[in-house]
């Protein structure tokens, strides 16, 4: 059929345009996909949602019954006396180590590698290693703990009744545990400041050091402290490490009144609480879901720290 | 065309001591046209300025990455409180020059030279030169706007903070920003973030950084590449107004900025290795009405590059 005029033939073009426009044809495999992807995040999500729910089902009302008694009880042999005092002071313990020797032993040698070694087999050799380092099972660290800390040096870090399996053990243990974390988050978080900062300052004549205090460290401070402190969140979490150094499980005096006696003495952590109760009889299952409680609490308030912190410290460039 | 153009010495001819010369060292004129086309080589024509008027003398230099020659071999001189462009493709080397200017490629992991940028005689890459001091005489623009990101007053009082600056701050702040030209601008907000401003502004308050050091020279790395025409209008001007106290040397890709800003400028290409010679420098005017070179002339018609 011969098409007569222009105008009809622009009719049909513009039928054809509107019948493509329009059509609305259902693109069924995005459909599918993205219901895949939302089956996946409920289930994830139900995941855990189902695991909070029973954890604090099961806790919260033995924490409401005890109240503050249980967060200060010591471990004792029966459930209704036994409590998470010596456990939370102890992993308070572990992460003032974790502060005050991976924090600056950590941030120190990420910006060395970053601001000022020169790019050598050595210090690539260096990267690999604290790379790897950081994919250790932690179980490793327990057992250097336990060969350095706990045998080799025990009778200083942990003499007499200790047995060098003293608070320095895990808290020296947990430290270099997270070290290699901490320099990878504060390397990268150093990376992430822009060169053109760095050459902005050298350009009006300052020196390395005033590059690195007043610039590349301020704005590289954010994300240091995100990975910093979800490195103590680490920690504070780390259970096998301090099974092997001496976590004690079942029950200890402390009979310390100063700080070295404190560090030299026993220790326990919340989550080496959590183990040891999980396998005792069923009349404990009150009191680990309620320390399974404190841990997550405490997690959450030093996650909620970070994020504090990151935006507080945030810069745009 | 209104400006006066230097004289041009030929070989044998008696020159006014006070202008610059134009030493022509190879006898490229000489050549037929069908000669100047087969060979793109060197043709080493230098200007020569009266001592007094030298702030860099670049005796030979060749940059490094690596085992890569980004720039090869140049000499030439760059005169005192004047504008001098470099123009030349991309990848020419012309940046890679211009830091080499503050030793600002010490930085990059690599990066070496050879040869000599003597700055009022003294070898910058001597022994014993210390680099900090090199780049707080020697101030840089940068080719994107990169305040810190820090209060437009810290941004301008950072560097007179390190060179241990004991004067009263505000005053040279507020005097460092007037003569970028962007006081007027800022004078009410001098505690918002350099880097809330707009690029144009941006680029102006990083002019006002440099000169609040009160350096000798201010290097600019294509200052305006990212700037739209109004502001680059702006900074020119500026760059007009600076050397009056400033020697200026500015690499620009951009013909018409050399053209309309600069007093001298250098055209540079690269060799088959793709490291950067120069090709030839002269006064502006000179340059741009008759190249001395047929490589020059291409590339300010847009026959190449």
């Amino acid at each position: 059929m011969a098409v007569s005029t222009p105008r009809a033939q622009a009719l049909i073009s513009a039928a054809v345009v509107r019948r493509s426009l329009e059509g609305g044809r259902t693109d069924w495999r995005s459909i599918g996909f993205e219901s895949l992807l939302v089956a996946l995040l409920i289930l994830t999500l139900g995941i855990l949602a189902w695991l909070l729910t029973v954890v604090f089902v099961n806790g919260v009302p033995v924490l409401a019954e005890r109240g503050t008694d249980f967060l200060t009880s010591p471990l004792a042999a029966r459930p209704e006396e036994a409590g998470v005092g010596q456990a939370i002071a102890g992993s308070l313990w572990l992460m003032a180590f974790v502060v005050l020797l991976s924090f600056p032993l950590g941030i120190g040698a990420a910006v060395y590698l970053e601001e000022y070694a020169r790019d050598s087999w050595f210090t690539r050799l260096i990267n690999t290693v604290v790379r790897n380092l950081a994919g250790v099972p932690s179980i490793v660290y327990g057992l250097l703990g336990l060969a350095v800390f706990v045998v080799a040096l025990g009778d200083v870090l942990g003499p007499g009744s200790a047995s060098g399996r003293s608070l320095f053990a895990g808290g020296l243990t947990m430290a270099i545990l997270v070290l290699p974390i901490v320099i990878i988050t504060s390397g990268e978080a150093l990376r992430a400041v822009p060169g053109s900062i760095r050459e902005a300052a050298f350009g009006v004549g300052a020196t390395r050091w005033e590059v690195v205090r007043s610039h590349v460290l301020p704005y590289a401070a954010p994300g240091i402290f995100t990975g910093t402190i979800l490195s103590m969140a680490r920690a504070f979490g780390e259970t096998a490490p301090l099974i092997l150094v001496g976590a004690v499980i079942g029950g200890f005096n402390v009979e310390y009144d100063n700080v070295i006696g404190t560090l030299q003495g026993r220790y326990t952590a919340l989550p080496t609480t959590v183990y040891d109760w999980a396998r005792k009889p069923p009349a404990f299952s009150g009191n680990v879901y309620a320390a399974i409680v404190v841990l997550i609490v405490v997690l959450l308030l030093v996650n909620a720290l970070a994020i504090y912190l990151r935006n507080r410290f945030d810069r745009r460039w | 065309m209104a400006t006066k153009a230097p004289d041009i010495a030929r070989p044998g001819e008696q020159t006014d001591s006070q202008g610059p010369t134009i030493r022509i060292v190879a006898t490229e004129t000489d050549m037929t046209e069908a000669e100047r086309v087969a060979t793109p080589a060197p043709t080493s024509v230098a200007l020569d300025f009266a001592d007094d008027q030298v702030v860099f003398e670049l005796d030979g230099l060749s940059c490094f990455y690596g085992g890569f020659r980004a720039v090869n071999e140049i000499s030439l001189e760059v005169p005192k409180n004047k504008i001098t462009a470099f123009i030349g493709p991309s990848g020419c080397g012309k940046s890679t020059l211009l830091r080499s200017f503050n030793r600002m490629n010490d930085l990059i992991e690599g990066a070496h030279v050879t040869g000599h940028v003597r700055y009022h005689g003294v070898d910058l890459y001597a022994d014993g030169v210390d680099a900090v001091e090199v780049r707080r005489r020697i101030g840089m623009v940068f080719q994107k706007p990169n305040p810190f990101p820090k209060s437009i007053y810290d941004n301008v009082a950072f560097g007179p903070r390190v060179a241990g600056f004991r004067g009263n701050m505000d005053e040279l702040v507020e005097q460092s920003l007037r003569r970028a030209a962007i006081w007027d601008e800022v004078k009410d907000k001098l505690k918002a973030p350099g880097t809330a401003l707009s690029g144009g502004q941006q680029q102006r308050l990083c002019i006002a950084r440099a000169i609040a050091v009160e350096p000798d020279v201010i290097l600019m790395d294509e200052p305006c590449s990212s700037l739209d025409p109004i502001a680059t209008l702006k900074i020119e001007e500026l760059m007009r107004e600076l050397k009056e106290n400033f020697t200026i040397v500015i690499v620009t890709h951009n013909m018409q900025q050399a053209a309309r800003a600069s007093d001298y400028t250098a055209f540079l290409t690269m060799g088959e290795d793709r490291g950067g010679y120069l090709v030839e420098m002269a006064p502006t005017q000179e340059l741009f009405t008759r190249p001395a070179n047929r490589l020059t002339e291409d590339y300010i018609t847009g026959r190449f590059g």
